[in-house]
């Protein structure tokens, strides 16, 4: 386990990432302070999702380091995944299991045995507000009830660390309302830091203290949100900061693989 | 290694669930055996043509059937970890403490349990058909544990698969490709004697042979294997042991 700087809870040092000749990840050097709600932001293929696989230890880096909740990612890739939870940008619930099934299945393989498991997994149906959905299949869920469901299952095991890849693509304006409460009651309940990656620039102005903006794989610049609007211009929105960092517009489109897993989501909303 | 328990039949546990909840799989399956046993099997019966020993027609191809369902259940079972992986599901289990080899073997272990159910539908089928079946418990038993341990093998060969091949297209494309050549350069439905030894050679690799070889031993009056009881689960466990720990290896690439 590494000493990390004070309230840093995720720390990478030149990190690069190369797929064949692409470079997806180039030299990337960020500090994530304990405790925050961190939003990288950035175009398609700037390189978040590649960073966030890293990160998760599901994908090694061709070179850098990178040191999630005290532990290096390499080298203690089992310690990094118990200490972190993991939300996919698909809706990955299981539809074919229940509630209580799908955290019950999480439990155990975060290693929550006996009497801790049966209360962990009762305080996450009722943080995620479904104790009396919790007998029904998740495939008979709305979207924001299977991303509240979701939100629960990363994070009973009590991580330090919660990454959310695009939590509330998908959802209609009060599911995704619900959401950004759930985050912030968990941030600040259990003082969880957070790390997400979002295309939408009032929940990156709404939820996150930190952000961070990704273009061509490099870090274009990191800063509190209303710190980076005023590095812009007096009147700057967070649009106006992402399009002056990345010089790219808006876009939720994505290559092929994307659009097919935001379609899939579509689709199982219904 | 309690964790590892734990690990393995939770994952297990949950895909027999899914499995219990949605059974017409099961039943569509069956409709490959019923067709193979009643009009193939009884149609070839009357032939003649095939040396079967002192087994009729019918006795000699039901286990063959029997290790057929297994195998043509069991190497689709790729595209449900495809389907997995595009759903998040599987970077959702990669991402947990859990031992890569518990997440592979607890699915394996559940496609072995489903494999049961199979051959309970085809031992119905024969046994109405009047095959000539051991229902001693010993034999029972073993044809059981013969069957589990085979879909065991290609479920976790069609996860292999699944972790190179990468999508549901090119999956269906290799399934195809894959399972008629497993099928005929085994014993299930002609002896091995009567192969060119160049089809012969592939057979003695074929796991399916050495299940088919102890089912005809444990299912049938008057069955027996070229190969004991114990060669047979001895290289079909080697089998499934070496597939287990490529499985493991390649699983995780599903999530990259």
């Amino acid at each position: 386990m590494r000493d990390l700087p004070p309230s840093c809870s995720i720390e990478i040092s030149g990190l690069t990432k190369y797929f064949d000749h692409f470079c997806a990840l180039d030299h990337l050097d960020l500090q994530v302070p304990g405790s925050s709600i961190f939003g990288l932001l950035g175009p398609n293929g700037a390189g978040k999702s590649t960073a966030i696989k890293i990160m998760t230890t599901l994908l090694d880096p061709s070179s850098g380091t990178a040191t999630v909740a005290g532990f290096d990612v390499i080298d203690d890739a089992v310690e990094v995944r118990r200490h972190i939870g993991y939300v996919p940008q698909m809706l990955s619930a299981d539809g074919a299991l229940t509630a209580r099934e799908n955290l019950d299945l999480s439990a155990r393989l975060y290693g929550l045995r006996g009497q801790l498991r049966t209360s962990r997994i009762d305080e996450a149906l009722a943080f995620a507000g479904l104790e009396s959905f919790a007998g029904k299949l998740v495939k008979t869920y709305s979207g924001g009830m299977i991303r509240r469901l979701e939100i629960a299952q990363a994070t009973m095991h009590r991580p330090k660390v919660l990454f959310l890849d695009e939590p509330t693509i998908g959802l209609d304006p009060v599911a995704r309302k619900t959401v950004w409460e759930r985050l912030l009651e968990l941030r600040q309940s259990s003082g969880v830091t957070i790390l997400l990656t979002t295309h939408d620039m009032e929940e990156a102005d709404y939820l996150c203290n930190q952000l961070a903006i990704l273009h061509q794989g490099k870090l274009a610049v990191v800063g509190a949100p209303d710190d980076l609007k005023r590095s812009v211009g007096p009147e700057a929105s967070l649009s106006d900061v992402f399009v002056h960092y990345s010089g790219a517009v808006i876009d939720q489109g994505g290559h092929l693989r994307e659009v097919r897993e935001t379609r899939g989501t579509a689709k199982r909303l219904g | 290694m309690l964790d590892f328990i734990i690990q393995t039949s939770a994952v297990a546990n949950a895909e027999i669930r899914k499995l219990m909840r949605d059974p017409t799989e099961l039943f569509s399956r069956a409709v490959q055996p019923v067709l193979w046993l009643a009009v193939f099997g009884q149609v070839f019966s009357q032939v003649r043509g095939i040396p079967t020993g002192k087994l009729n027609y019918l006795d000699f191809m039901a286990p063959g059937i029997l290790g057929q369902s297994i195998l043509f259940s069991a190497i689709f079972y790729g595209i449900a970890i495809i389907w997995e992986r595009d759903l998040g599901i599987v970077h959702k289990l990669l991402v947990t403490p859990a031992s890569r080899i518990a997440l592979v073997l607890g699915k394996a272990l559940a496609a072995g349990l489903r494999g049961l159910v199979q051959a309970a539908v085809v031992y119905v089928i024969a046994a109405l058909l009047h095959v000539d079946i051991r229902w001693e418990p010993s034999a029972v038993a073993g044809v059981a544990f013969g069957v589990f341990l085979g879909s065991c093998i290609f479920a976790t060969f069609s996860l292999v698969i699944a972790c190179i091949v990468m999508t549901r297209e090119r999956f269906m494309g290799i399934g195809q490709i894959l399972t008629m050549p497993l099928f005929f350069a085994s014993n299930a439905i002609y002896p091995l004697e009567l192969m060119p030894s160049w089809l012969k050679a592939i057979a003695m690799a074929n796991p399916l042979t050495y299940l088919i070889d102890a089912l005809r031993a444990q299912m049938i009056v008057g069955g027996h294997g070229i190969h004991s009881a114990l060669v047979n689960f001895g290289v079909m466990t080697a089998v499934f042991l070496v597939l287990l720990a490529i499985a493991s290896l390649l699983y995780p690439r599903l999530a990259r």
